[in-house]
């Protein structure tokens, strides 16, 4: 094993970023695309031009959220076990939400039926919408603390309701992550589509990315004035065997912004998710559309970083029992496990990333309406 | 504590969306490797009909593979949702290979088969079998993990108990990946799925050939899958999952309880055709027997005995006891003030931790356990024999009913004479469900026979829930039930739809209903 233990932590918890930051990359546009979907497109060979940009790839898009949470599984068992029990509710929304998405690409061309086909792109719709604003309320709460508790045996019990869920500032956290993903699918549609479809993407990017950026802003000053950060008092080596019981945890205000005094350079973060959205905006206005999927995969990576900056070193402080909250030193597996994980990531990580890119070359260009039109029966 | 009518549910509901998701899972895993035989003879003879042939068997494909990944992305996410202690519990080893399964498998199939349905024209023919190839792969080694990960639940090697973390550690990655029950399952459970490809084309291929429509193309198809077909139930039946059995103590309680081997006989033990099992008096009523054939099936030698259900209760309650007495050392090793003796003695007894966690169900304090809770937690660690009978049984003879059929059509396609035998085309319509009631049975078998485990040995299925209320359970259960009902009409019409059209929904003009004017505007609706 070449790394420590306490390394592998750290490299885990970047990890689970950039698995995380994969997914928003790049099922983010097909989601934002899917919500865009029925407003978008006016008639259905629109909405059959947008669905055949994202068509190709949702499906390996997908897999950075099905692998995340397979990587959380094994790599912090007891947060995989914490919040996706505690956000029963939300969670099995967010699975009826993604129902929608094979079914609805797959069979939604199948039946030349007005009725048939916008049923589908009202499912495509919620299979984008719904998990974007979850997640982003699921973030929220992390901030503000989950009310959740292990027993001497570790079995976590969630205590909250959940409607407790949708709190003010969850919500706004949930806006961020909408406008995140709909600025991101509208890019998409500008790069990969044409004409009017394009022209009326190119006005939505400017849009969500305004209030992407105001949203962010205003999630960050809630955060500095009112929110109860958390903070560790005391506990085990960062090397130690994981026992989320053996920490002690205090509240206070302000306390989610301490690693920024500690870490100057972690500002990069917040100021790469302003500055990328900022230029989102520019360059889709200039029409450049390749440059802007850029800037914004980077606004949300850097919206993605600025809430692990934060939280860090907690993944999922409980609000409770502020010493069953979950860390990245805490809440891990064991070293053998991470060692091995560690070797699996790297390296399939970089093949997935060579084939996916093979693939999207292989389908790149803009789709048309003429090219729909010849393809009503092989194309979506 | 998690009531009972928690766990029931969340049982109930885990049955339900695993059993659902292997009604799709087989047809993938077979048909990618047929679409990839088919393409295979298209790029090599350049024939254009192979072509077709690939196009239209995998727009079948397209369509269950929707259901496939709708259904499986529940599975990825409920043990977290509804099995949260298990998941803290054994996350450390059985997350992993799901994690291996994502990065490995589930991105390789799922990026490439944009490609097989889009790339046609944008790729040339050898990157285009490529891309088949690599999703047959991808789905392929999706199912090694998978089954990597579950036969871990079978059989839980390279792993071992700390008490400082209170769950199970991984220390042999190696161990868990060769597992034998793993390599046994893999190999039965992806030839199983090798079976309903061929068995789905045979079956509607013989639709074709009955009805007298699109014959060149139906008799090629029919021909792959009686080739495929033949060698594959071959392989699910010599390398039948029995093997497997003789592995780990819930594995001999299962074969057990399959057999209904209520003692331990002389080896070798003769094995029950058919009977009925009876729980009362612990007899199988009506029994038939055929002497020597389960000790030369289960332990493939003529001297190795198979344990008795009455004997295992015996060796079990034993177990527990050594297990209460686990479970009181983990308790002082939990509170912290311990000396290294108090470690000593835990070590000694801690491979019967999980029998002492059984007597949780009816003692809140397992120290406590009064003979009567111990006796029947003993009682418990075999699950209901009938259900299990029956259901190998029900497997086994669609296993053999299905030789029968790819034996048959192998033979008349050798002879060039398949589409004349009109009742063999229609036993092999009407045989199109057989797989997946044998597939469905088999993991009847594989997991309730599991029970009352969900990790043998280590984690009762009643301690692995998440802390839930019941209207949790009936939320998400409902939703659940009212999403796939739907799903799977939807699924069947198009499924059933597409068949009737043919290979005429490629539009390619060659097909029998784009040759009359009433029928191109049917096609063209579709």
């Amino acid at each position: 094993m070449i790394f420590d233990y306490e390394t592998l932590k750290l490299i885990w918890w970047l990890l689970v970023g950039v698995l995380l930051i994969g997914f928003v990359i790049t099922d983010g546009f097909d989601m934002g695309a899917g919500i865009l979907l029925p407003f978008i497109g006016k008639t259905d060979e629109e909405r059959r031009v947008i669905i055949n940009t994202i068509g190709p790839h949702w499906e390996g898009n997908q897999v950075w959220f099905v692998t995340a949470g397979g990587a959380i599984f094994a790599a912090w068992p007891a947060v995989y076990a914490a919040a996706f029990s505690g956000f029963y509710v939300a969670m099995m929304l967010v699975l009826f939400a993604l129902f929608f998405r094979p079914v609805g690409f797959d069979y939604r061309s199948k039946i030349d039926d007005p009725r048939w086909r916008s049923a589908w792109d009202w499912g495509i719709f919620i299979g984008g919408a719904v998990p974007a604003l979850i997640f982003g309320v699921a973030f929220g709460n992390l901030f503000l603390g989950v009310p959740f508790q292990h027993d001497e045996f570790l079995r976590p019990t969630y205590t909250g309701t959940f409607w407790a869920l949708l709190n003010p500032f969850s919500l706004l956290a949930g806006i961020v992550s909408l406008s995140m993903l709909i600025m991101h699918g509208a890019v998409w549609l500008q790069l990969r589509a044409e004409n009017i479809i394009a022209e009326r993407a190119r006005i939505i990017v400017q849009f969500a990315a305004i209030i992407l950026i105001v949203t962010f802003a205003l999630a960050g000053l809630w955060i500095a004035y009112d929110i109860d950060g958390y903070q560790i008092v005391s506990m085990p080596a960062t090397d130690a065997m994981p026992d989320p019981l053996a920490k002690i945890v205090t509240p206070g205000k302000g306390n989610w912004l301490t690693n920024y005094s500690l870490y100057p350079w972690m500002i990069s973060a917040p100021a790469l998710g302003f500055f990328a959205a900022i230029m989102t905006i520019l360059l889709a206005k200039i029409r450049r559309s390749g440059l802007a999927f850029v800037t914004s995969s980077l606004a949300m990576t850097g919206v993605i970083l600025t809430a692990g900056f934060s939280l860090f070193p907690f993944v999922m402080p409980s609000s409770t029992q502020y010493n069953s909250s979950l860390t990245v030193w805490d809440a891990t597996s064991s070293h053998l496990t991470l060692t091995v994980m560690f070797w699996s990531a790297a390296i399939f990580i970089p093949v997935i990333l060579a084939y996916t890119v093979w693939t999207y070359r292989a389908m790149w260009g803009r789709v048309t309406l003429e090219h729909i039109r010849k393809n009503t029966h092989s194309a979506y | 504590m998690v009531s009972e009518s928690v766990v029931e549910l969340s049982r109930l509901q885990f049955a339900m969306t695993a059993m659902y998701h292997f009604l799709f899972v087989p047809l993938t895993l077979g048909l990618s490797f047929l679409l990839v035989i088919m393409e295979s003879v298209y790029v090599i003879t350049g024939k254009q009909i192979y072509k077709d042939m690939t196009r239209f068997w995998g727009k079948l494909f397209g369509i269950n593979f929707a259901l496939g990944v709708t259904t499986g992305l529940t599975l990825e996410f409920q043990f977290g949702t509804n099995w949260a202690y298990y998941s803290h519990y054994v996350g450390d080893v059985f997350g992993a290979p799901l994690a291996i399964e994502g990065l490995m498998a589930f991105f390789l199939e799922s990026t490439f088969i944009g490609l097989f349905f889009f790339g046609w024209d944008r790729l040339s023919k050898q990157q285009h079998l490529l891309v088949t190839f690599l999703t047959a792969l991808g789905s392929n080694l999706s199912a090694l993990w998978i089954l990597v990960a579950n036969a871990w639940m079978q059989n839980p090697v390279g792993a071992e108990f700390s008490y400082e973390t209170m769950r199970m550690e991984m220390t042999s990655f190696y161990a868990l990946f060769f597992n034998p029950v793993a390599q046994v399952k893999f190999v039965h459970t992806v030839a199983a799925g090798y079976v309903t490809g061929a068995m789905f084309v045979l079956g509607i291929s013989s639709y074709y050939l009955l009805k007298g429509r699109d014959m060149d193309f139906a008799r090629r198809s029919f021909a792959v899958a009686a080739g495929f077909g033949l060698a594959s139930v071959l392989s699910v039946i010599v390398l039948g999952d029995e093997s497997g059995y003789e592995i780990g103590d819930v594995q001999k309680t299962k074969l057990a309880a399959i057999e209904a081997e209520w003692e331990t006989h002389e080896p070798p033990a003769a094995f029950t055709l058919f009977g009925i099992p009876n729980e009362e008096t612990q007899t199988t009523d009506y029994a038939v027997k055929i002497p020597y054939a389960l000790g030369l099936i289960a332990t493939r030698s003529t001297d190795t005995e198979v344990t008795g259900i009455k004997d295992l209760i015996v060796k079990h309650e034993a177990r527990i006891r050594n297990g209460i007495i686990a479970y009181a050392h983990l308790q002082t090793l939990r509170s912290g003030d311990f000396t290294d003796a108090d470690k000593l003695s835990f070590e000694a007894v801690k491979s019967d931790l999980g029998y002492g966690l059984l007597v949780k169900r009816y003692a809140t304090n397992v120290v406590d356990a009064t003979e009567e809770q111990i006796k029947q937690a003993a009682r418990d660690t075999i699950p209901k024999v009938a259900p299990l009978f029956w259901s190998f049984r029900i497997m086994v003879a669609c296993g053999f009913l299905m030789l029968f059929i790819f034996a048959a059509s192998f033979y008349y396609c050798a002879k060039r004479i398949a589409s004349e035998k009109r009742w063999l085309l229609k036993v092999a319509m009407w045989g199109i469900p057989l797989p997946w009631i044998a597939a469905e049975t088999g993991w009847i078998v594989a997991e309730y026979g599991r029970q009352p485990w969900s990790i043998g040995e280590v984690l009762p299925t009643y301690l692995s829930t998440s802390s839930l209320e019941t209207g949790d359970l009936w939320f998400s259960l409902i939703g659940l039930v009212l999403f796939y009902t739907v799903l799977l009409v939807v699924e069947l019409f198009l499924m059933f739809r597409f068949v009737r059209l043919g290979p005429s929904s490629l539009h390619t003009g060659r097909y029998a209903l784009e040759q009359t004017n009433d029928n191109k505007v049917a096609v063209t609706q579709a």
